[in-house]
């Protein structure tokens, strides 16, 4: 299922961020386990990390997110498993002997160091002669918009400023992968969307592999080509931005990503090309069928609230279609979030796009109304 | 926003300062003393810093300090910020306790003991006793004043900065020689400093350890005084006194230098 996952997600990676060599494996990740003393921190990951890709590694707190950037980064050493770069096994290779960058989260900028020196760094340690050293801390600097700041000390920068010079110490060693642990969680909010379609961009010119680690779904949605969640040391989900969000595989990943209403129900018929599944909270429901799902199954429909049609009550039920009162309406700008509750005292979210003044005014606080969504945008989960 | 001094805490301080410093001023205005009787003022000249100069004896055992003191307090400064270091790095290691208690054992230990045990030692082990096992025992007794004050300046180390550079291609050896090192250097200067000063006035220690050929100027000076104080005396401990306050106040300045870079850290790194 990993396998074909990524096959799709080549796909979207092209379009998007269009590599030079797509489709090739630049970093395989086999069956990598960290353990620290009883905690499982990594558990039996393996992934492929494709050439020129911008990979988002998404789950929650402590899930092992930064425990496994920092094995391919070197500074941990997987118990079990093995890391293939371009199919040359780097497992055992100390973090120096590596074409691997990592910005840190805390940027890690050499204090007693000028910006310059920061950048110059880490082309110090090749074989370079000081005017190739000169030059491409020069253009890195200007690729990073921090031109004639090369004298300041770290200590002399805003945090946007040091984020940069971290980001451009990295990028000058033109890693063939490079990794981002958290690299905007110290920006405040406007800061950190523009610097995500910087990243974007920046990583889109330069065809270097991205693998950022974030818990934040916005973020990762936003930047990546492609996201693999996370959860408990395990990876249970890897595909596009838009195929987490509509296919999500697990009732969990549905309830991380974004939000949804879940209905748990067991399948009591079939109206190809839908199945039919009766809810406790919802009465019948349809949705698309996947395969595999036969009659008697427990499953979960979840049902992002933007697909749910909010409509004034009008006495007939249609199919696919609940019935209840509005008991909360939170005004969010672009749109409004409904909390309407079901005559059995369930709760089911809406999201009503606030596209255009209306003639009509919307259900208003204890209003009855007509939930309905189509059959397809119903998501259909066994897991 | 500072309150000015009351009057009180002026004379508190004024008195407290005069009873520090008051002998040490008598003594440095008498080296200027012309006169061969220490207690009577003959008017100002520097002859007894002349007289100093024919004084081979105090010019041997001062020669002798000096170098005592820069061999030990390298030796300390080495020793002490590589058992910093372990200390730092090593993190929670089972018997770290008792580890790092006995490094700062010997701060509050009797140097009496420390000078006998080391005599104890040297006699068992049939070492000659001079300059080489008092430097020894200079460096023992000195490198952990050495380590207490590179491990405060570990304490809020960001080891992530060694991840850095040798993320960026530095092997270890350049990591600890480019980044942690001059990162650290304040810290060692200041404890090179602290043991210098440390084993040029050190006598307990020193007349345990040392032999013949070897004699240093507190144990010459101790010697020459219990036959009466002679000027020549006080002019080389005037001299003294001036090389140590230098140090010191540069030792001060390093760590004041460090801690303002800090301040000026936390300042800008905080609104963000
Ligand atoms: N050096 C270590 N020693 C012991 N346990 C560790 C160590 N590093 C990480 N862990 C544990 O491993 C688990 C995974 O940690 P990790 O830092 O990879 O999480 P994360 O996904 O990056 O979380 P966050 O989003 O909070 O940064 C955590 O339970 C953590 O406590
Ligand atoms: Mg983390």
């Amino acid at each position: 299922m990993l396998s074909d996952n990524s096959a799709e997600a080549m796909g979207v990676e092209c379009n998007r961020a269009a590599p030079p060599q797509a489709g090739r494996v630049l970093l395989g990740i086999e069956n990598v386990t960290k353990r620290f003393g009883g905690l499982t921190a990594v558990d039996g990951v393996s992934l492929d990390i494709m050439q020129g890709e911008f990979l988002a590694l998404l789950g929650p707190s402590g899930c092992g997110k930064t425990t496994l950037l920092r094995m391919l980064a070197g500074f941990e050493k997987p118990d079990e498993g093995r890391l293939l770069l371009e199919g040359r096994d780097i497992t055992a290779g100390p973090p120096y002997r590596r074409p691997v960058n990592m910005m840190f989260q805390s940027y890690a900028l050499f204090p007693h160091l000028t910006v310059a020196g920061n950048v110059a760094f880490g082309l110090r340690q090749e074989e370079l002669s000081r005017r190739d050293i000169d030059a491409r801390v020069t253009d890195i600097l200007k690729v990073v918009r921090l031109e004639g700041l090369g004298h300041r000390r770290p200590n002399q920068l805003s945090g946007g400023q040091r984020q940069r010079v971290a980001l451009a110490r990295a990028l000058v060693k033109r890693p063939k992968l490079f990794l981002l642990d958290e690299p905007l969680a110290a920006l405040d909010k406007k800061l950190r969307e523009e610097t995500q379609s910087e990243l974007r961009e920046l990583q889109r010119r330069l065809g270097v592999t991205f693998v950022i680690v974030t818990h934040d779904q916005e973020e990762a949605m936003a930047m990546a080509s492609r996201i693999a969640v996370m959860n408990e040391g395990r990876i249970v989900q890897v595909a596009p931005p838009a195929e987490i969000y509509e296919q999500p595989n697990s009732r969990w990943i549905a309830q991380f990503i974004g939000d949804v209403n879940l209905f748990e129900a067991r399948v009591i018929g079939d109206a190809s090309p839908y199945l039919v599944a009766e809810s406790a909270v919802a009465g019948p429901l349809h949705a698309l069928r996947p395969g595999g799902v036969s009659p008697g199954t427990d499953i979960a429909i979840a049902v992002r609230p933007e697909k749910i049609h909010i409509s004034r009550a009008t006495g007939k039920l249609p199919a696919n279609a609940i019935s209840g009162v509005v008991a909360d309406v939170g005004y969010l700008g672009d749109f409004s979030l409904y909390k309407v509750r079901l005559d059995n005292g369930a709760t089911v979210k809406a999201a009503v796009a606030n596209v255009s003044r209306r003639a009509e005014p919307p259900p208003a606080l204890g209003e009855r109304v007509t939930l309905d969504w189509p059959a397809e945008s119903a998501i259909v989960l066994t897991r | 926003m500072r309150k000015s001094p009351s009057a009180f805490n002026m004379v508190a301080v004024a008195l407290g300062l005069a009873f520090l410093y008051l002998p040490i001023a008598i003594l440095i205005i008498y080296s200027f003393n012309d006169s061969r009787l220490v207690p009577v003022w003959g008017g100002l000249s520097l002859r007894w810093y002349r007289e100093l100069l024919q004084n081979e004896a105090l010019l041997d055992a001062a020669w002798v300090s000096l170098r005592l003191a820069l061999v030990s307090a390298t030796g300390a400064a080495i020793l002490g910020t590589l058992a910093a270091l372990a200390l730092a790095r090593a993190g929670r290691f089972r018997g770290r306790l008792p580890f790092s208690v006995m490094i700062y054992a010997p701060l509050v230990m009797p140097e009496v003991i420390i000078g006998l045990s080391l005599l104890l030692l040297f006699v068992v082990a049939d070492l000659d006793r001079g300059f080489w096992t008092t430097a020894m025992a200079h460096t023992t007794l000195t490198m952990c004043f050495v380590t207490v004050i590179v491990q405060s300046r570990l304490a809020d180390f960001d080891w992530s900065l060694e991840e850095a550079a040798m993320d960026l291609g530095a092997t270890p050896l350049r990591t600890f020689l480019s980044i942690t090192l001059p990162l650290i250097s304040p810290a060692v200067i200041a404890g090179w400093l602290l043991a210098f000063t440390l084993s040029l006035d050190d006598l307990v220690i020193a007349s345990f350890t040392t032999g013949p050929g070897a004699t240093t100027l507190p144990i010459r000076i101790y010697s020459d005084v219990r036959l009466g104080v002679k000027p020549e005396i006080n002019a080389i401990c005037t001299l003294m006194i001036g090389a140590v306050a230098v140090l010191v106040i540069v030792a001060s300045l390093l760590s004041k230098r460090y801690s303002m870079s800090q301040e000026h850290k936390g300042a800008l790194g905080a609104p963000m």
